[in-house]
């Protein structure tokens, strides 16, 4: 399903302030599609870099990665954003939730900019299934932490995608929730039979995860 | 969920600045649309009224004043001329139709006019009511006068020294209503017409003594064009007369209203520039904000050209709401202006026209709004998503 061969990541954009250094070097992975999959390592040891390198959101310095039988290099621009809007689901650190659209229009933003149709009824359908039902009309500035972050959870499930990525979504959580965010994660990855890729340095993650990465600078 | 739905959220989600770029927009394309309006209505007005008439001659003084007394009967007349000149005048073979009118009096600040029947025939009128006058003393009204003094056939009114309501009567001289004229958008609505008999027959037992005949103008159509070469020429030669043009008149009055004019059009200009300036600032703003949420449309899915489109979008919808707003109220004031000056008895002004150049007003409102955009989007479409992203 995923499958990255002789990645390496160097900064181009703070070059200045980090020379030339080299944020990511991975020679070989390989994830079967519904795996689960932990990616540790300490901050700064790039995997925040490796989601988006997957994601299709940066562009490697040198190496190959495919998903799904898809080379990424071998797509461009809006063809490239919309694979990824169709095939990825994306939960980020911040969650990033839109915070002048209601909770539902976040969710129907997932389908929209990919280009597919606005599923209504799939969107109630997870909502309800998150226990969101009462807050589909709410502005996220209304939610709790952990609300938000199943809105993200929900709006990355939205489109089914292949490839389900999270970065660090127990930082800040409490142990009980801890958990409660890496099944949710689990059991919506299960769903679509997407292929999980939880990126964290939270070392209680780790008892959860058979299939584990670590990333070292 | 459409870009415009997602744009309108936008702006929805700070609506004090939304207001202020709509107020600003708005009120620079209302000044430019009133003025378009009001100028568009009396050149019209104007070149109704003046249709048809290529010379006025009239007593020695302002020709501007004469066009203004004699053509669109808004300032007082220069004089009077002697009968037996304008008769002289109005023979000339260069000149086709000429029609006598004499000024002096007036019935609730509606001007009596003298004249022939040459006049209303003129301006194609057609009667509502009655008949056109044939003994002196019978009066015809224009369609204002009737409405505005609900005089109708076989009342009867005196008429008052002077151009001004409230000047000395003539009580002893009443006029007769013997018709009215039906509507016809042209000077007439706002005139009382009579014979020009009638008007000597007030003034000459007024108690003066009845000397010379006179009479105030003389409207002049030309036999043909080339009479505008010569016939102005000799008319200003004689030592009683002098000949004025409306078309040349008008023109020139209009050029001279046109610097004021000018001047408020450049006003609304400069505050729709203002309006695109604060459109610019906000949209520059809401882009700084805003950076997380178009990071993430891209991590959905949205190609960079679409988050340019989006704002792009959110410029031109506030250049459309501003705009279509800003032509509302254009034409609300218009209609406002058009209701204090009809009580003045002026012109009449109407918020309930369309302009054909009204469109413009929008295309240059949705220009600004697009100009407006421009950077931020430009901004928006060189956004690195995975910068933003990674920064949280």
């Amino acid at each position: 399903m995923l499958s990255v061969k002789g990645l390496r990541q160097r900064y181009s954009a703070g070059a200045v302030l980090h020379g030339a250094r080299e944020v990511l070097a991975l020679e070989r992975f390989e994830a079967a599609a519904g795996e689960h999959w932990l990616v540790l390592g300490a901050s700064g040891s790039g995997k925040t870099t490796f989601l988006n390198l997957v994601a299709g959101l940066l562009k490697p310095s040198e190496g190959e990665i495919e998903v799904g039988g898809q080379v990424l290099a071998r797509l461009e621009g809006a063809a490239l954003d919309r694979w990824r809007g169709r095939n990825v689901g994306i939960v980020p650190q911040k969650l990033h939730l839109v915070s002048s659209l209601s909770v539902l229009h976040n969710l129907l933003l997932a389908p929209y900019l990919a280009g597919l149709p606005a599923d209504t009824a799939r969107a109630g359908i997870l909502l309800g299934s998150l226990s969101l039902s009462d807050k589909a009309a709410a502005k996220p500035h209304e939610l709790s932490h952990g609300q938000a972050q199943r809105v993200a959870i929900a709006r990355a499930v939205m489109n089914r995608p292949k490839l389900l990525l999270a970065d660090e979504p127990t930082a800040n959580l409490d142990d009980a929730n801890c958990f409660q965010a890496l099944e949710l994660l689990e059991n919506q990855a299960k769903e679509c039979g997407a292929t999980l890729i939880v990126a964290t340095h939270d070392q209680r993650a780790k008892a959860r995860f058979e299939k584990r990465l670590e990333l070292d600078a | 969920m459409t870009l415009a739905g997602i744009s309108l959220a936008y702006l929805r989600a700070r609506p004090l600045s939304t207001a202020l770029n709509l107020l600003l927009l708005a009120l620079g394309i209302a000044m430019i649309t009133v003025l378009l309006l009001v100028t568009a209505q009396l050149e019209e007005r104007m070149g109704r009224d003046a249709r048809g008439i290529d010379m006025v001659a009239g007593a020695k003084g302002s020709p501007m004043q004469l066009v203004l007394s004699a053509v669109f009967h808004l300032d007082a007349p220069t004089g009077n001329i002697p009968l037996d000149d304008a008769l002289a005048l109005s023979r000339h073979p260069a000149v086709k139709k000429a029609i006598a009118l004499a000024l002096g009096d007036s019935y609730q600040g509606f001007r009596i006019v003298g004249t022939s029947k040459d006049y209303p025939a003129h301006y194609d009128a057609r009667l509502d009511e009655g008949r056109l006058w044939n003994e002196p003393m019978e009066a015809v009204l224009g369609a204002e006068v009737a409405a505005k003094s609900r005089l109708g056939v076989g009342a009867s009114f005196a008429g008052a020294h002077g151009l001004a309501a409230g000047g000395e009567a003539h009580e002893e001289e009443p006029f007769k209503v013997v018709g009215v004229l039906a509507l016809n958008g042209t000077v007439l609505d706002r005139l009382v017409l009579t014979s020009i008999e009638s008007v000597w027959e007030v003034h000459e037992h007024g108690g003066r003594p009845s000397g010379r005949r006179e009479i105030t103008a003389l409207l002049i159509q030309y036999a043909s064009p080339l009479a505008a070469a010569t016939l102005p020429r000799q008319v200003n030669a004689s030592a009683s007369l002098q000949a004025a043009s409306p078309a040349y008149e008008s023109a020139r009055l209009f050029r001279m209203i046109g610097v004021g004019v000018d001047v408020m059009r450049a006003f609304g200009l400069v505050l729709v520039l203002a309006a695109g300036l604060s459109v610019f600032i906000a949209l520059l703003n809401a882009l700084e904000e805003r950076r997380y949420d178009l990071a993430v449309m891209r991590m959905l899915g949205a190609s960079r050209g679409k988050l340019m489109g989006l704002m792009l979008l959110e410029g031109i919808v506030l250049a459309l709401l501003g705009g279509i707003a800003g032509m509302a109220l254009g034409h609300l004031c218009t209609e406002a202006l058009g209701a204090a000056l009809k009580a003045a008895q002026q012109t009449k002004l109407t918020g309930w026209a369309w302009n054909p150049q009204e469109p413009w007003l929008l295309v240059l409102a949705v220009a600004v709004g697009i100009a407006a955009a421009l950077l931020p989007a430009w901004r928006a479409y060189r956004a690195d998503v995975a910068l933003v992203l990674a920064e949280g």
